[in-house]
């Protein structure tokens, strides 16, 4: 118990971010109206993404020599960017028809 | 200095991130946020591979597989959200959801045999974090496969018999495997075996969820990818996917009660599929001597064309259809002869909350014209006459004034309230919650019987002589 403590107050930074950006999530699209609903999930997907971030560091990490870190990270590379790619393309053509367009009358 | 840098454009990423969401919220910005979401993304995974600094250099074997991973994942995910049609989203949603939480997994799985080489004596947070991590990333990935492949039509609903129990049982074994090796450390082999049970939870977790409920579930697997990633932040210290995986993982649980709130169900009755169960009995108050009564084409052209004001209430069949084109034709029409056309958007019209608005959009339907529920169901007692095409559980008034229900309590589109109500329909096949539709009965109700897509073009021909 006692090092559980130690652990957290070690990560004492981390905590306090875990914590404030939870609830900036929740404060920032409490808001929303239903009509964005898809698109917001959609965003949303797109910016978890960024664990393609950590997959780069891994192979980063990787000693040339290690092939199954390397395959593997080569894979996780792979899907994160699948992840953050599809995720933003797919938002934006969601969100190009609610362009408001000219009135053709 | 790199450093720096590099703690410098992970900061400017979470803004981005923060931002993004933040303007993704209103229908003005939204695009834009999408954008600068975007960008922020981009100079994270630059500066990473351009300015993390590691141990030894010369890898040249491992940023030629970061480069050839980004490529081939640019250019698979681009044809695939590019080609996809706007009423598979939902599906598409789910499949990237997935392939972010394999990401996070195959992350856990690499630092997992990192850390078999450190002697960390006490209490191991860094596994604790691997460990969640690689369960929260594998339950998304194999979970939105299936709820992927089952809004696909590729995977068939199926209730496994004693499914309850066997995903209790499995859940017990997670928590036992997680707090064995916080115990008594980590164990290759336990971690592999928590691998496949994650993998075969995520399944079991989606199966015997129905197709109405699931973009309640493509959401909160969303939040569990987020949290996914967050871990993965707070194993590397890295604040970019802290703030991103956070962020996605509270929004993501935010929206996924507000999509329950808005079929007026709890997380629980949805996850545990209570719907199935108590739908079987709410049907059998459909009598078989009611009659319905039919309109013919014509009729309705007329109908329409001297009314005042018309709304036209679009379902998931109208998407199918792929009616909303000609829909919107037929607004226009009506428009031009001085009728005044709304569309009336309850808020899971469609397979995903909003999904329907896109859907509308895409036929260049003007944003203005979509009205949501709450606007919309104060002026019914106004309306001449409701167009419902393919929209059936949202317009049910056992939703208002039949407690035995399994919809009862579900806010709705009182289209009842208007002095018609036209419906276009294959037949009389019950909607998505399997229940009979008592509107369909009414005295001022009309059915107008056919392939939404169809009738819709022969109405707009016949709209035009009138």
């Amino acid at each position: 118990m006692e090092q559980v403590l130690s652990y957290i107050g070690e990560n004492m930074e981390m905590v306090y971010f875990l914590l404030l950006a939870i609830l900036l999530g929740v404060e920032v699209i409490s808001n929303v109206p239903a009509i964005l609903h898809t698109p917001l999930m959609s965003g949303a997907n797109a910016i978890h993404g960024v664990v393609v971030v950590g997959a780069i560091i891994v192979m980063l990490q990787a000693s040339p020599d290690n092939y199954l870190a390397l395959s593997v990270g080569f894979l996780a590379v792979l899907v994160g960017t699948l992840n953050v790619i599809g995720g933003f393309v797919v938002t934006d053509r969601m969100l190009e028809m609610f362009k408001k367009k000219p009135k053709k009358s | 200095m790199t450093l720096n840098i590099l703690e410098i454009s992970y900061l400017i990423a979470s803004l981005t991130f923060i931002l993004g969401l933040k303007m993704l919220s209103n229908p003005d910005s939204a695009r834009k946020g999408n954008l600068i979401a975007a960008a922020g993304m981009l100079i994270a995974i630059i500066a990473t591979i351009t300015l993390y600094q590691d141990y030894d250099s010369g890898k040249l074997i491992n940023y030629g597989l970061i480069f050839l991973g980004l490529i081939i994942g640019t250019v698979i995910g681009t044809i695939m959200a590019k080609k996809v049609q706007m009423t598979s989203m939902p599906q598409m949603v789910s499949f990237f959801n997935g392939m972010g939480g394999a990401c996070a997994a195959l992350i856990a799985i690499i630092e997992f045999q990192h850390h078999q080489h450190s002697t960390v004596t006490g209490f191991d947070g860094e596994l604790l974090v691997m460990l969640l991590g690689l369960l929260i990333g594998s339950v998304s990935f194999s979970g939105s496969i299936i709820a992927y492949g089952k809004l696909e039509g590729k995977i068939q609903d199926k209730v496994l018999p004693l499914n309850q129990v066997i995903s209790m049982v499995m859940l017990g074994a997670i928590v036992v495997l997680i707090v064995y090796q916080m115990v008594s450390g980590s164990d290759p082999l336990l971690f592999y075996v928590l691998l496949g049970i994650a993998l075969v939870y995520g399944v079991l977790f989606v199966m015997p969820i129905g197709g109405a409920d699931m973009p309640v579930v493509i959401s909160l697997l969303n939040s569990f990818t987020g949290m996914a990633a967050a871990f993965g932040g707070f194993l590397y210290g890295n604040k970019a996917m802290l703030t991103g995986g956070i962020l996605v993982g509270s929004a993501g649980t935010i929206l996924t009660i507000l999509m329950c709130k808005a079929m007026n169900r709890s997380l629980t009755n949805v996850l545990l599929g209570a719907f199935g169960g108590a739908a079987a009995g709410g049907a059998k108050s459909a009598s078989g001597d009611q009659t319905v009564r039919e309109i013919n084409i014509s009729d309705t052209a007329v109908l329409l064309s001297y009314s005042q004001s018309v709304v036209i209430v679009p379902g998931y069949g109208l998407a199918v259809a792929q009616a909303q084109h000609i829909c919107h034709e037929l607004e226009k029409l009506l428009e031009e002869k001085g009728v005044e056309v709304n569309y009336a958007i309850h808020p899971v019209a469609g397979r995903m909350p909003g999904h329907m608005n896109v859907l509308l959009a895409e036929a260049d339907v003007p944003y203005e014209r979509m009205q949501e529920m709450e606007e919309i169901n104060s002026k019914f007692a106004n309306t001449d006459v409701v167009v419902v095409i393919g929209a059936n559980d949202v317009v049910n008034p056992a939703a208002k004034n039949d407690p035995s229900s399994p919809i009862y309590g579900m806010p709705i589109l009182e289209v009842d309230q208007a002095k018609n109500v036209i419906i276009l329909k294959r037949g009389m096949a019950a909607g998505y919650a399997g229940i009979e539709n008592e509107l369909f009965f009414y005295p001022k109700t009309r059915m107008l019987f056919g392939d939404a897509k169809a009738t819709l073009q022969k109405l707009t021909a016949e709209v035009k002589e009138v």
